[in-house]
């Protein structure tokens, strides 16, 4: 039997430096981490238990909301001041997974889950992620849930998470720290395009430690939306889903930012559309010519074509709804 | 006081939601080990090489048994359908993903589960072919068994070319069912524990004991007398475990290699492939029909997906001879062969995916004529069965349309698809007519009086969950004149009298009708006791006279009572065995339950999506046993229709032959929020003909028709007619 050394943190520190050791991976919730381990995914040989780190509180300051690692999934979709001040943040939450999911699954867990793809999951096909050169099955597969930017020859698994999504639109900033100290990593370099290297995903040092996320309060952030289509109406990964934060102003938009889920290999933001929106007015044409942009590089598989449309059209939604709240 | 009828609670529901009740995997079992199976990640091809050497290195390690090293099975490994061809190590042809091709056995589960994992298969492959669409100039025709009988594949009444040429309007399309998998909460599991060497004890999560005893039996050539199976509590099956499959040989076998009883459980993924699952179809209906809606043809052809090795036949298109009053129908059914695990009866086979397509055809055939698709359907409301011209056993769909219609509000219905909203969301309503055979199989029961005054009544049925220990124990009650508490019924175990397949709906019907005429026989006899008896005060009383209420039996102003008249037989229960059977005089009848669907959808005319806000069902189903029980019945049967037509697919990887949509985040069942308001209602039948419970069955009424209520409905919001299912965003767009 292979053996998993279990540890339980008691401080930042001593998570840091447990982590450090050869194959060993935090253990949040669980809920993505022992999922994969039952699938024999991922055998990490030691898993540290960050659930007990003093990092679950969620602090507002004036100039945004701090979220702690281990806060749960439920608990920041319920704070009155993400609802208030980063409303995109907690639709997005409450979209994702189930009510007992959510209760357990943490911030970072949830900025970490893997890919749902179902041949990363099955030992029994081929994949570059879980084995590096192995090869993909999943390309000339089933490919209705993959990815259609950001993927490559090697990969096209998607990025699952709702959260991030928002996170990515709000342009959060990830807190961590590693035996080398602190750093901040800004969300958009956080997860990794697959290229050559799909089984590398974050950007992380081995050992490195979210402590937490920050999130910048503005005008835009506080109209924000999240728009989600999946084929189950709760308990279902995107078919397609958007965030969005728009700020108008004497009928212009002012900022705008925007990102994508359900359609890349990682949340995926155009910083070309947003520039486009900025000083247009908020109507349906613009939208369109912005959704338009966004998936302009889109290489759709035999069976996502459809989310072509399917995300201009959610990013439309969400662009509407973000403009009449504001 | 009645019991039948009653909305009782399920007896069983208290152990159910405290953990008491054990089901198959629970049973402790002292010294057993605990197998898992490794399975083909290949589709189709041969074993070339199975390396045991590190999973045998591993500690608490007891077998690793492959076609190599297992025990040749003395006896047959497949019988009558419906029993299926299994694959229980005893070659190394690969013939379907996920097929068992090794299993481990160690002394503790996590043990045998890492040693699977350890276990190396090589295997030469070959492409696998897993479409219909990709065989259908190999299809051919098979005889279909369905509800315990043999059916033939075609039918042909009337000139069904010549009514098409005739016809005003016709209306000729092609539908498509996935491929789904059943998905019940508790994975199949089996314990094995062999007392002699011939003779073995099995726990096992099934639908129908008798099947396993059989199969054992045959397979290691043991007397079945010497076979013991018991299924106490099952966890949902719906035809998935109707059939013993490979791994409940390969229990069997690997606790007589390892000599310890052995328990073993598959996986959620090892579920899709290996326990069937509803066939792939794909449909061809033609319907014509003069101006007025009276229908002058109508062909029904379904093709539908078997395995390399076994025949299941998904009859879509038994129901096409039996609903519609139509002087020219012809039905076909067709099967392919694919490199796929055999497909089996998954909840209303033939009847839920053939009903989506003749529905909606219907459905379009109303729309082609501009006529209400009730109306339609009322235009060619059968009095008798159209293609044999017997009578119906009894029939009241016409009331089940008119009820519906009044209850869901059919009337607001828009005439014009994509004409209405509401808060943005495009509204839409449909209907369809439901049926689905009213089965009736021997069944055989024992019933007796214990000295207490209260009964014993037993039969080898099973509870799929459904509410057979509650609904016998009313039937037995009222039977015998005993208040409900005063009855205890027990099932589940191949030394109790035989009963049929729990399948079909037709376990109220002949278990019920077992469970009547058996407690009826055991009032009999104990009445004769009483009156032939100089110190009961009933003695020399006529039997006819005798009324019996709450145990007490009671003529002329005097009584006795089951307590005593048992206590003066000698303190011994009284027993009596009986069984009832169909005989000559249901034959007279076409034997069906109906129903009447209506559905109302919002659809979201830019994102497609599509949530079903109401549905209502009025159906007729015989005598009502527990009005509780039967309604949660059909109001699974119409959940289950919104996953049908909106979310189920067991996804193949082409190339792999492989089903990728394999957990139940992957495989889509409705969740809460997928369902609005669901109403079942029912029309209550007197019907003598059917069977002597008078029970036509609920437990697959529900869903029949179901999915083409809610496509129609899809058709009405948004003017798109979706002949695929299921009915996902991206088809809407
Ligand atoms: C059935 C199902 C449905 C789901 N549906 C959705 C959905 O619709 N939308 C959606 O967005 N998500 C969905 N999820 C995913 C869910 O949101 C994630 O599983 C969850 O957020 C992970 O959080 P966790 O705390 O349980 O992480 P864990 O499983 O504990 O950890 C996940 C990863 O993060 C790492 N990690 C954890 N904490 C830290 C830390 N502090 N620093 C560094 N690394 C860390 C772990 O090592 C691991 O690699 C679903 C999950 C399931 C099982």
């Amino acid at each position: 039997m292979r053996q998993i050394a279990y540890q339980r943190a008691g401080s930042v520190d001593e998570a840091v430096q447990a982590a450090a050791q050869p194959e060993a991976a935090f253990l949040a919730g669980g809920t993505s981490l022992v999922d994969l381990m039952k699938l024999e995914v991922l055998n990490p040989a030691r898993v540290v238990d960050v659930t007990r780190l003093d990092l679950s509180r969620i602090e507002p300051r004036a100039d945004g909301i701090r979220l702690g690692a281990t806060a749960t999934n439920s608990a920041v979709a319920a704070h009155p001041e993400v609802k208030r001040r980063f409303p995109a943040l907690s639709q997005a939450l409450l979209s994702g997974a189930s009510p007992q999911l959510r209760n357990v699954a943490t911030v970072a867990g949830n900025l970490m889950q893997r890919t749902r793809c179902a041949y990363y999951r099955d030992l029994a096909t081929r994949c570059n992620k879980r084995s590096p050169g192995a090869g993909c099955d999943a390309i000339e597969g089933w490919t209705r849930m993959h990815a259609i930017l950001g993927g490559s020859e090697q990969c096209i698994a998607l990025h699952p998470s709702d959260m991030c999504v928002a996170l990515a639109a709000l342009e959060a900033t990830i807190h961590v720290r590693g035996q080398r100290g602190e750093r901040d990593i800004p969300f958009g370099d956080f997860h990794l395009l697959p290229g050559d290297h799909p089984e590398r995903e974050f950007a992380l040092e081995p050992g490195e430690l979210v402590t937490w996320v920050f999130v910048p309060a503005t005008a835009a952030a506080a109209r924000s939306r999240y728009v989600k289509v999946r084929d189950r109406i709760s308990y279902a990964f995107a078919l397609a889903s958007c965030a969005t934060a728009l700020e108008v102003a004497n009928g212009r938009i002012r900022v705008a930012r925007m990102a994508l889920g359900g359609v890349g290999t990682k949340p995926w933001r155009s910083l070309e559309a947003e520039r486009m929106l900025v000083g247009a007015t908020p109507r349906a044409e613009t939208f369109r010519r912005a959704a338009d942009v966004a998936l302009r590089d889109a290489r759709p598989r035999r069976d996502n074509a459809f989310k072509v449309e399917l995300a201009k059209r959610t990013m439309i939604r969400a662009l509407t709804l973000s403009a009449e709240g504001a | 006081m009645k019991s039948v009828g009653k909305p009782l609670v399920r007896i069983d529901g208290r152990a159910k939601v405290t953990g008491e009740a054990r089901y198959s995997y629970e049973v402790q079992v002292p010294g057993a080990a605990y197998a898992v199976l490794v399975t083909s990640g290949v589709a189709r091809g041969r074993l070339v090489e199975i390396d045991t050497s590190a999973a045998e290195r591993e500690p608490g390690v007891l077998a690793i048994i492959t076609p190599r090293n297992a025990i040749r099975l003395p006896g047959k490994l497949h019988g009558e359908p419906p029993d299926r061809v299994v694959q229980a190590l005893q070659d190394d042809r690969i013939l379907f993903s996920n097929q068992p091709v090794a299993v481990a056995v160690a002394d503790t589960l996590e043990r045998a589960t890492h040693a699977a994992l350890l276990v190396r298969v090589r295997a030469e492959a070959e492409p696998p072919s897993i479409r219909v669409q990709d065989a259908l100039d190999r299809a051919f025709p098979h005889d279909i068994v369905a509800g315990g009988r043999k059916q033939e594949p075609d039918s042909a009444h009337g000139d069904a070319a010549r009514g098409m040429r005739e016809a005003d309007a016709r209306i000729e399309q092609a539908y498509e069912v996935p491929p789904e998998t059943h998905s019940p909460m508790e994975p199949h599991a089996t314990i094995a524990l062999w007392n002699a060497p011939d003779r073995v004890t099995l726990y096992d999560s099934s639908q129908w004991v008798f099947a396993v005893r059989n199969k054992i039996a045959n397979a290691f050539a043991i007397p079945k007398e010497n076979v013991h199976v018991m299924t106490k509590f099952v966890g949902g099956a719906f035809g998935c475990k109707g059939s013993p499959w490979s791994h409940v040989i390969i229990a069997a076998l690997a606790a007589k290699q390892v000599g310890r009883p052995v328990k073993l459980v598959l996986t959620r993924q090892q579920m899709f492939g290996m326990v069937g699952g509803r066939p792939q179809t794909v449909q061809a209906v033609a319907l014509g029909a003069k101006k007025d809606g009276q229908l002058a043809a109508l062909r029904h052809e379904s093709t539908s997906a078997t395995s390399r090795f076994d025949v299941f036949v998904e009859a879509a298109a038994l129901q096409a001879r039996h609903i519609y009053a139509c002087p020219n129908i012809e039905t076909k059914h067709r099967v392919v062969r694919l490199d796929i695990g055999t497909p089996t009866f998954m909840r209303a086979p033939g009847e839920s995916s053939g009903s989506f397509a003749l529905e909606s055809a219907m459905d379009e055939l109303a729309h082609a004529l501009a006529l209400d698709p009730l109306a339609l359907r009322l235009k060619n409301y059968a009095e008798i069965d159209p293609s044999e011209g017997k009578p119906f056993s009894s029939k009241s769909l016409r009331q089940c349309y008119t009820e519906g219609a009044r209850r869901f509000g059919w009337d607001k219905r828009p005439a014009k698809p994509r004409s209405q909203t509401r808060e943005g969301l495009l509204l839409g309503m449909g209907m369809a007519t439901a049926s689905y055979p009213a089965n009736f199989s021997p069944a055989s029961a024992v019933a007796r009086m214990l000295p207490d005054g209260s009964a014993q009544v037993e039969s080898g049925t099973i509870d799929l969950g459904t509410g057979t220990y509650t609904v016998m124990a009313q039937v037995a009650a009222d039977a015998l004149g005993l208040p409900y508490e005063k009855v205890r019924f027990d099932l589940g175990d191949s030394e109790m009298p035989e009963a049929p397949i729990s399948a079909g709906s037709m376990t109220a019907a002949s278990v019920g009708s077992a469970v009547l005429l058996t407690c009826g026989a055991l009032r009999e006899k104990l009445v004769q006791l009483a009156v032939a008896d100089p110190a009961s005060p009933l003695h020399g009383a006529r039997t006819e006279e005798v009324r019996v209420e709450e145990g007490r039996l009671a003529a002329q102003g005097r009584s006795d009572t089951y307590a005593d008249v048992v206590r003066r037989a000698g303190e011994k229960p009284i027993e009596v065995r009986s069984k009832a059977a169909p005989g000559e005089e249901r034959k007279k009848y076409t034997n069906l339950a109906f129903g009447a669907q209506f559905a109302e959808v919002l659809v979201d005319p830019d994102l497609g999506s599509v949530r079903v806000s109401r549905m209502v069902g009025v159906f007729a189903p015989g005598r009502v046993l527990n009005a509780r029980t039967a309604r949660s019945q059909l109001m699974g049967g119409m959940v289950w229709g919104i996953g049908m037509a909106l979310l189920e697919h067991s996804v193949y990887d082409e190339k792999l032959g492989r089903i990728m949509s394999r957990d139940l985040a992957d495989y889509h069942v409705p969740g809460n929020a997928d369902v609005g308001v669901v109403e079942p209602y029912f029309i209550e039948e007197q019907d003598e003909h059917v069977n002597p419970a008078g029970v036509k069955g609920v437990g697959e009424l529900g869903l029949c028709g179901a999915a083409a209520a809610i496509a129609n409905a899809v058709f009405n919001a948004t003017g798109r007619r979706i002949r695929t299912l299921p009915i996902t965003p991206d088809k809407l767009l």
